[in-house]
């Protein structure tokens, strides 16, 4: 059985999610969107990963959400608040959603992870530095190479003075 | 602990059908990367259950390498969206059409 921790968590989790891709406005979508990602972290020290827990709040809650946030303060404000969407095609989303949790859903509950309880005792942080440091170090050099490369590309594409809204082909 | 491998596996399916569902539906683009920041949440929360369960540190290694790895993808997409929307002056995914045949 659950306990109520991990019950609330999942309901703000789920909840933050629905909230942050259903809600009118842009700017109480990505905030709720942050809701989400810190329930997810609170998932991560219910599951005594204290130091993912951290980086996801640090990285995710922290930088991401902030960036999306003032992405979408530079964008229009009635872009901001209108929602374009086809209703047809949202109850066929709803529809492939409940198939695909139900399917899914009904998959592993009948597998044997039912069984599965965690006896041993936690993993211990220092265990991921070592990881990290030894044998992931081609990996770790490689993901700084690639966080360079990838906010250089951001910084570069977001600066360019060549593009106007001339080039719109219709 | 009493809450079992299979609770944060279910938790983490429902977060990738209502992710799928945003990505079916939604044409706003900066929606969209709302979408794909919850799937990869998803399978963040399914990588950490399995390495606290099996006792492996490798999960929690891979999930932080993906962590880092989405925010490096959200820094471009956001560039895209922006370079997008001066050009087009919009963020409808289904007004972008300079590739359109």
């Amino acid at each position: 059985m659950v306990d109520a921790t991990f019950l609330a968590l999942s309901v703000l989790t789920i909840g933050s999610a629905i909230a942050a891709l259903e809600m009118r406005s842009l700017i109480y979508g990505s905030i709720a969107l942050m809701g989400a990602l810190g329930g997810v972290a609170g998932f991560f020290l219910l599951l005594d990963s204290p130091f993912v827990a951290m980086f996801q709040i640090a990285v995710y809650v922290g930088s991401i959400a902030v960036l999306i946030l003032f992405t979408v303060m530079l964008v229009r404000r009635e872009l901001i608040f209108t929602k374009v969407e086809d209703p047809r095609r949202r109850y066929a989303g709803i529809g492939l959603m409940l198939v695909l949790m139900v399917g899914l859903g009904s998959l592993v509950i009948d597998s044997g992870l039912k069984s599965v309880t965690a006896d041993e005792p936690p993993i211990d942080f220092r265990l991921i530095g070592e990881d990290f440091l030894t044998y992931y170090w081609p990996a770790l050099v490689l993901m700084a190479l690639i966080l360079a490369g990838s906010v250089t590309g951001a910084l570069v594409l977001a600066r360019r003075e060549d593009v106007t809204d001339e080039q719109r082909a219709d | 602990m009493s809450n079992e491998l299979i609770d944060f596996f279910i938790v983490s399916i429902a977060l990738l059908g209502i992710g799928i569902y945003g990505l079916a539906v939604k044409r706003n683009a900066i929606r969209m990367l709302f979408a794909i920041e919850i799937i990869i949440n998803a399978a963040n929360l399914n990588l950490v259950a399995f390495a606290r369960f099996l006792s492996h540190s490798g999960g929690q290694t891979l999930a932080l390498f993906s962590i880092a790895i989405a925010a490096a993808e959200v820094a471009v997409g956001l560039a895209l969206i922006i370079v997008a929307y001066r050009m087009y002056k919009n963020v409808d995914i289904a007004e972008f059409r300079s590739l359109k045949g």
